[in-house]
């Protein structure tokens, strides 16, 4: 029986309670709010005991795990207490808002030989496990580009005041929606050396961003392209899709099916042929102990508590697996930063330079030398903004 | 003890909510955008002996209770199954205000919970009853002089308070549902044997209980085992949906099976042409011959 602690009661912290209660080969001994009414509530009608301190949560109950459901930017804290104090912990997404933190606490839990997870719920959805493996199996020959696209009716108006409107707290679009189809990217491709051209735009809220684009290049010559906005009325809830493009075919999956079209060329796997493949959820999904709202997020509580039992650490979505995806989300916040790469003034020098080539060779040392000194201040910017950033953020 | 239809109509068709495919969900949601497309399919479902209507509490669930109250002799005995809350009004809102914010969002009169908020103190017991009774008499104000004889509490909000462990809201609404509708409560759930252990603890007495039925056990937690032992030894109202596990099983087949099952009162399907309205219904009269009496040709 594992016994688990839960901290932060709002929709993840009350599903997770609920996901795990029912499941025999664990327990929730405690949880721990900072609101009396929620935890007055459980109390009173659950049974649970409760805390409004994590630390005396920690000291006060023989928990084996936690399960942390706080506003993002409490995540780190809390799990370095957890980690400190022996525990497995499964955290909700994004991980840390500093990809370095994130780091440093996967390799305090590797050290520790604890079980970590981080809540990718998507990466337990039957379609885009599907869409993985064939991935994996080189079905569709050599990708060359993954579209990653997530929408959905959350902020549809210029008002909103819990943490999730704030990018500071970990909240915003690119903290709550595009932290998920970038996750995926990270699970089919890896992590991207570079991105380009990111947008972190306003549509309503005031501090923080509605939508996100951006250009990502992996090794290769691969290339992704995200797609965000969580203030799109036109869908009933949220819409996560990937689509990728082979030598061999193409692959879409969203949450309810996965299409698969295969070329001539390809060597479809058992189930597969040539041309059109569609693979529904009712096929694709595995049945779960308890349901709530959707099994991936039963999955994923109960591979927890699998991997818990078996005393396997790694890799299921494991702290280094979303410390990639937060140095993602790191490098489109600082690429957002920097505007766009290229302005119709560049453009115009481009052209001249190409206008005057072959140029003599002092005029390019010259050019070069002046490239240089132009990215050197830029990169001091960057990293002004950086640590600007992380003392706004400490304070 | 109200008797139900074998065969209720449901509504996700309406709303773009489809479990198989996005593209067939938005294509339903443009069909259906204007009022008069679903009153259309409605009355087919109707005429064609299908009248009682189990609906979520979805705003434009409004504007059909409207139609019908307004035209009585067009519907002498249309019944409406109402399903609370619209889930995604909610969870939509809880991202957005957080949990507190939400329920004052969709209260129609806040004042004891904004007192209970701003005084600091923890909510009382009978502040909860008050809650649950606050909250299922905002929902059901649209249905206001239709008959609604069965009212459902939706499978998020089931399944969420059941696996928290908060049974006793089960037995608060049951008791509320009787006393302020004269209504017999029901329950829409993913974890049959589970949420029938809970009720049976809170001493819901016979509830109604509707639940995925179907061949591939496709989102029937516990497994078919499981339910097929329940629905012989339970004493409980069997409502069976999603037997065609979302078009997975062929519709003869699913109907056939889930027909042979023991103790299912009801049948609720979706559909969005007369043509599928009448092949179920009459396949459900082939299965349920005693039950489902033939239409006079």
């Amino acid at each position: 029986m594992v016994k688990i602690g839960v901290v932060g009661l709002g929709k993840m912290g009350l599903s997770h309670v609920s996901l795990v209660r029912p499941l025999p080969e664990a327990d929730v001994v405690a949880v721990c709010d900072s609101s009396g009414y929620i935890l007055s509530i459980l109390e009173r009608y659950t049974g649970v005991r409760t805390y409004s301190d994590f630390d005396e949560m920690l000291r006060g109950e023989d928990l084996d795990a936690v399960i942390i459901a706080t506003p993002s930017r409490f995540h780190a804290p809390a799990v370095r207490s957890a980690l400190d104090a022996g525990l497995h912990v499964f955290c909700e997404k994004p991980f840390c808002l500093d990809p370095a933190e994130s780091r440093e606490l996967a390799v305090l839990a590797r050290s520790k030989d604890l079980v970590t997870q981080v809540g990718y719920h998507y990466r337990f959805v039957g379609a885009f496990q599907e869409m993985k493996s064939l991935l994996d199996a080189g079905v569709i020959g050599d990708v060359s580009h993954v579209l990653a696209e997530a929408y959905g009716p959350v902020v549809l108006a210029p008002k909103g005041g819990t943490w999730r409107s704030k990018s500071t707290e970990g909240g915003g679009c690119l903290y709550d929606y595009a932290a998920h189809p970038l996750d995926l990217l990270t699970w089919c491709l890896g992590k991207p050396h570079g991105v380009s051209g990111t947008v972190l735009n306003r549509v309503f809220s005031r501090e923080t961003d509605d939508e996100v684009f951006s250009t990502l290049y992996y090794g290769d010559g691969q290339t992704a392209q995200l797609s965000v906005n969580w203030s799109d009325e036109s869908q009933r809830k949220m819409t996560t899709r990937l689509t990728a493009w082979g030598t061999k075919g193409r692959i879409f999956a969203d949450r309810q099916e996965c299409q698969v079209y295969l070329r001539d060329t390809s060597e479809p796997p058992d189930g597969y042929q040539v041309g059109w493949n569609v693979r529904y959820t009712t096929d694709l999904t595995r049945p779960v102990q308890f349901y709530v709202r959707g099994e991936e997020y039963s999955a994923q509580l109960e591979t927890f508590l699998r991997r818990i039992e078996d005393g396997v650490t790694s890799p299921r979505n494991d702290f280094p697996s979303a410390a990639d995806t937060d140095e993602v989300l790191g490098m489109l916040v600082a690429d957002a930063a920097n505007g766009p790469a290229t302005t119709s003034e560049t453009a115009a020098v481009a052209r001249a330079v190409e206008a005057t080539a072959p140029a003599p060779w002092p005029a390019v040392k010259a050019a070069s030398r002046e490239l240089a000194a132009a990215a050197a201040h830029r990169a001091g910017q960057v990293k002004q903004r950086i640590d600007e950033a992380r003392r706004r953020r400490k304070a | 003890m109200t008797t139900m239809d074998p065969l209720l109509f449901g509504d996700n068709q309406f709303f773009g909510v489809n479990h198989m495919s996005e593209e067939k969900a938005r294509a339903q949601a443009m069909r259906f955008q204007d009022l008069s497309a679903v009153i259309d399919v409605l009355d087919i479902a109707y005429d064609e002996g299908i009248r009682t209507f189990m609906c979520t509490t979805h705003d434009r669930i409004a504007a059909v209770a409207d139609h019908v109250r307004a035209d009585p002799g067009r519907y002498p005995d249309y019944k409406f199954f109402p399903g609370m809350p619209y889930a995604h009004k909610y969870a939509n809102a809880m991202t957005e205000l957080g949990m507190m914010g939400a329920i004052r969002r969709f209260l129609p009169d806040g004042g004891l919970f904004d007192a209970a908020l701003r005084g600091g103190k923890a909510l009382a017991k009978k502040d909860i009853d008050g809650l649950v009774t606050l909250l299922v008499d905002a929902e059901m104000t649209m249905f206001r002089g239709t008959s609604t004889p069965v009212i459902f509490l939706q499978n998020v909000v089931v399944d969420l308070l059941l696996g928290l462990g908060f049974d006793e809201a089960f037995r608060i609404y049951a008791q509320h549902v009787r006393d302020a509708y004269d209504a017999e409560p029901g329950f829409i759930t993913m974890n049959l044997p589970a949420l029938l252990d809970a009720l049976e603890k809170q001493g819901v007495e016979n509830p109604v209980v509707c639940s995925n039925i179907n061949k591939i056990g496709f989102r029937m937690c516990g497994g078919v085992d499981a339910y097929q032992d329940a629905l012989r030894n339970r004493s409980f109202r069997a409502i069976a949906m999603s037997v065609f596990a979302s078009g997975a099983i062929p519709a003869r087949e699913a109907v056939g099976w889930v027909c042979e099952q023991p103790n299912i009162e009801s049948i609720v399907f979706g559909a969005s042409s007369r043509a599928n309205i009448v092949s179920t219904r009459d396949l459900v009269a082939e299965f349920w011959p005693e039950r489902m009496p033939p239409p006079a040709s």
